[in-house]
């Protein structure tokens, strides 16, 4: 299938310039957009409402607004039968007793709509977080991000050598700050399931960067002449084919999450298939890109001696 | 030979393939509703299972299967309808000192349940219930603990006669006594030393005044936080049971926070009401005939007005145990143990107090909704809090006590009453709910049928793929994909009794989609093999060595991924974490060791003049000179 050899590499410039103004345009905008995050992250109550025939969200929004419920927000849920209200924490209740108060609303909610639509209305469930949980619960996923950042960059500094490990955490933050910038600069909303998508982002992206580079290591130890950067060219040509039917694959597993899996799952989905895209980009371009401009040599990737030498026996 | 597995190693696959099978497998049978009765007091017998069926036949229910289990009673029923209302009939029956439970009863024959093969735990995601974070409040623990110790500091400064000018509780871990000269100050310092060896003593001086400050050290407080953190855990345990849920989950989460979830809960108002429950327990003397009116409190106990002294001997967190048992007479009475402090505490006071009375004051925060009419004539709910104290015991003093003391002289109910009260109140922090999440059954249902529809959906376009693409070698890699999936069932069934929620189907697709990775890194490299003029075998062979450290070190680093997220993650973090690694695990054995028997068992040890793997590439070699 691969008939041609491209020339990854001689475009690496412009991929660079092309990179640099994306993660420009997603910092800009996290930094005066911001992300809109869920009640996981921030605090206040959400009731999921399911009605027996299809329910105009602008009706729900005036009749609640009626009931003296006018700081709601409405938004449908995955069908138009589906709605979800969110209130922020109500100040004036104890603290103690947020979590009754909450199931309350649901209830009042519920009936308050019942009266103004003939349709029959069930009240699906409903969650309180406090504003305490939800600032925690952004801390710890910065947190763990930048941890598994680390740790990455360790491992490959091991298994590999550090001008790699470098690559790799470039771009994985590169892909997370992509990611994080489409969900900004489309306002969609990131809770607890984009967040752990966020991790599986690294983890599936490493995945790509680290099949690159370990054909690059080998290719570097195999072959005699050639420029580094044709040997890196000659590894993302070798492993090209790989990286696009694992992509392909992934993705078609992600369609199917989203477009089957229910409006639970579909933050999940749209994350991680942004990050697969952007993921299987920043493997060939960005990693191996900085592999290059740190100079990489034959040098750093000479096997010490006590190791085996499985990888050189060519039959 | 080449590409072929000795017998031995296609035996353990084998045997692996069959245990995967044989555990993945009960969750294919559908559970029963059911209802399990328990009781705390006495094993349930034959006699009760004729009492249930009375009480249904009554209702009439159909149902079947009853049976005693574990000294519980299970009863089978048709239909969610019918276990409700056979709830509230056999609740009826039994009575309060039974605990009646919504149930679901396994259907797997009994030789799959006696080898361990059981059905993955759902999360709540999945099947509808309540979900609880509580945030105990340690602050108030240790506050409580500090005032204990400032009544101690007291009765012992009055007992050594030594005189002070004014006892201060500064903040929750430092305590202030004030002395007008210097040597008052050394002779107490040289009293509390030995009695309060949790506490640091340092002098200072503020103004006219010679200052003893004690303060609690880190240690303590830490040791607090631990005891006080188990302590609610063992109570919320015991209030969850009357709840009557089947399959509770009561967990530490952190330092200060405990995690309740209650599967199948329809009234979450309720359940919040018996969690929320907060009571404490405090023991003082009776106050003494002419006593001002300001030192004490009174309190109606079986009628007769009480006065309770306002200083607490004794706090509730001192309790170990309470039980209500018969004496050697076959008197009724109630048992209580207390921790070492607790007994030096009680008896310091009582053997000076022989013959008076003690009384035990249960104090619990309640909630009540008041509703009022507002300026514009609507009706408003409004929540009001208050502390409602009662007096539980008053019982005199026969003898100085000690650690371990009864309280005599009521019926067997008031004792069976009284050492549930105590219980209770040794609770030893109130708890806040701070994250609260109420999923209705029906949308669990919907999360678990969509979640597996993703999955098979998913299989079903990555198998169709795969074997339009590597014909042969894509048919190994499915076999292989289907052994991963149940093998990753097997495990979270049984051998790591995970709980399954929908980020963890999630975790399963997406490993679905991963773990053909391995397998098209090993194609690739074969077809390569081929490309460059290898021989079939040959090309096989090379090709599983050559792409194994590129497996390994790929899914060696996401699972490093999925252990933090497994570790500083919660909630869905966690649930995706947990079957991400699980994956990653088996993924290794079938994609790599399962395949290869497969391709050896197809091609291997015999001539093969061309494999079956789709379209080999042509030799590329342009920018690249070999050796």
């Amino acid at each position: 299938m691969l008939s041609k050899q491209y020339d990854f590499m001689g475009v690496r410039r412009a991929a660079a310039m092309g990179s640099l103004l994306l993660v420009l345009i997603s910092l800009g905008s996290l930094a005066t957009r911001g992300l809109d995050f869920g009640l996981d992250f921030t605090s206040g109550t959400s009731v999921r409402l399911n009605f027996s025939e299809a329910v105009a969200i602008a009706d729900v929004n005036s009749a609640l607004t009626d009931g003296g419920y006018g700081d709601a927000v409405v938004v449908s849920f995955g069908s138009d039968r589906d709605i979800r209200i969110i209130l922020p924490v109500d100040e004036s209740v104890a603290e103690a007793d947020q979590a009754s108060q909450a199931v309350r609303v649901g209830e009042t909610i519920t009936a308050l709509l019942s009266a103004t639509t003939p349709a029959d209305i069930t009240l699906e469930g409903s969650d309180y977080v406090s504003a305490k949980v939800g600032t925690e619960l952004a801390e710890q996923g910065g947190l763990g991000m930048l941890v598994a950042l680390c740790i990455i960059m360790v491992y490959i500094a091991v298994r590999f050598q550090f001008k790699f490990s470098v690559g790799a955490v470039v771009a994985l933050a590169h892909d997370l700050i992509i990611t994080l910038g489409l969900f900004s600069v489309f306002g969609m909303e990131f809770n607890l399931n984009t967040l752990a998508a966020m991790l599986a982002i690294i983890g599936y992206s490493l995945n790509d960067t680290i099949v690159v580079s370990d054909r690059i290591r080998e290719n570097f130890r195999r072959m005699r002449s050639g420029s580094p950067s044709d040997m890196v060219n000659a590894s993302l040509n070798q492993t090209l084919g790989r990286t696009i039917i694992t992509s392909f694959t992934t993705l078609l597993v992600l369609v199917s999450i989203l477009l089957v899996g229910g409006e639970s799952t579909q933050g999940f989905a749209i994350a991680l298939i942004i990050g697969v895209v952007v993921g299987t980009y920043s493997s060939i371009y960005i990693a191996s890109n900085v592999i290059l401009m740190m100079n990489v040599t034959r040098e750093d990737l000479m096997i010490p001696i006590k190791e085996g030498s499985e990888l050189d026996d060519i039959p | 030979m080449l590409n072929r597995y000795p017998a031995w190693k296609n035996a353990l696959i084998f045997l692996v393939v069959l245990l995967g099978l044989l555990y993945s497998v009960p969750n294919l049978y559908p559970d029963d509703e059911a209802i399990q009765i328990s009781s705390e007091m006495s094993p349930l017998t034959e006699f009760d299972i004729e009492r249930a069926t009375t009480a249904l036949e009554a209702a009439q229910l159909n149902f079947f299967g009853a049976a005693i289990n574990d000294e519980s009673l299970l009863v089978r029923l048709d239909s969610v309808e019918d276990q409700l209302r056979a709830k509230t009939a056999l609740e009826n029956a039994f009575g309060p000192d039974y605990i009646v439970a919504l149930n679901l009863a396994p259907t797997t024959p009994s030789w799959m349940q006696s080898i361990g093969a059981g059905k993955m735990n759902l999360g709540l995601d999945l099947q509808g219930g309540v979900h609880f974070l509580m945030e105990v409040d340690m602050d108030a623990a240790i506050q409580r603990r500090m005032e204990d110790n400032l009544s101690n500091v007291r009765s012992i400064l009055r007992e050594e006669r030594i005189r002070s000018r004014g006892l201060t509780l500064v903040d929750s871990t430092h305590l202030e006594i004030r002395f007008a000269t210097s040597d008052d100050r050394s002779a107490a310092r040289s009293a509390l030393i030995t009695n309060f060896p949790e506490l640091q003593l340092q002098n200072s001086e503020s103004g006219d005044f010679f200052v003893l400050d004690m303060r609690m050290t880190e240690d303590v407080i830490l040791q607090i936080q631990r005891d006080t953190l188990q302590a609610n855990r063992t109570t919320l345990i015991n209030r969850v049971d009357a709840l009557g849920v089947s399959e509770p989950t009561v967990q530490q989460q952190g330092a200060n926070r405990i995690v309740v979830e209650l599967p199948g809960v329809q009234d979450p108002a309720q359940a919040i009401r018996i969690l929320q429950r907060i009571a404490t327990l405090e023991f003082h003397l009776e106050a003494e005939l002419g006593a001002s009116s300001l030192s004490y409190e009174t309190f109606d106990y079986q009628g007769q007005s009480i006065n309770v002294n306002n200083d607490v001997i004794l706090q509730g967190d001192r309790i170990s145990n309470v039980r209500s048992s018969l004496d050697q007479n076959g008197l009724p009475q109630v048992q209580i143990s207390l921790d070492a402090q607790g007994g030096n505490q009680i008896n310091r006071v009582t053997r000076d107090n022989v013959g008076r009375l003690m009384d035990i004051l249960l104090i619990e925060t309640k909630s009540r909704t008041n509703t009022t009419i507002d300026a514009e004539g609507n009706e408003v709910d409004e929540v009001e809090f208050y502390e409602e104290k009662r007096l539980i015991s008053h019982a005199r003093i026969n003898s100085a006590l000690g650690r371990q003391f009864v309280i005599t002289g009521l019926t067997s109910r008031e004792a069976n009453d009284l050492s549930l009260l105590i219980s209770s109140g040794s609770l030893a922090a109130p708890m806040t709910i701070v994250e609260q999440s109420v999923i209705g059954p029906s949308m669990g249902q919907e999360n678990l049928d969509q979640g597996i529809r993703g999955v098979q959906v998913a299989a079903a376009l990555v198998i169709l793929f795969m074997l339009f693409y590597y014909r042969v070698f894509g048919l190994a890699a499915n076999i292989a994909l289907v052994m991963n999936i149940l093998l990753i069932f097997a495990v979270m069934s049984s051998i790591i009794p995970a709980t399954l929620t929908l980020p963890g189907i999630v975790g399963i697709v997406l490993t679905v989609g991963m773990a053909v990775d391995a397998n098209v890194l090993i194609f690739t490299r074969i077809r390569e093999e081929i490309a460059e003029g290898s021989s079939p075998q040959r090309a096989i062979d090379a090709g599983y060595d050559r792409a194994f450290t590129t497996i390994l070190d790929a899914n060696l680093t996401t699972f490093l991924v999925a252990m933090v997220l497994f570790t500083i993650g919660s909630g869905p973090v966690k649930g995706f974490a947990i079957t991400l690694m699980i994956g990653i695990i088996t993924s290794m054995f079938t994609a790599i060791v399962g395949t290869r028997a497969l391709i050896n068992l197809i091609y291997g040890g015999r001539k093969v003049e061309s494999l079956s793997i789709g379209t080999i590439p042509p030799h590329t070699e342009a920018l690249v000179t070999e050796d």
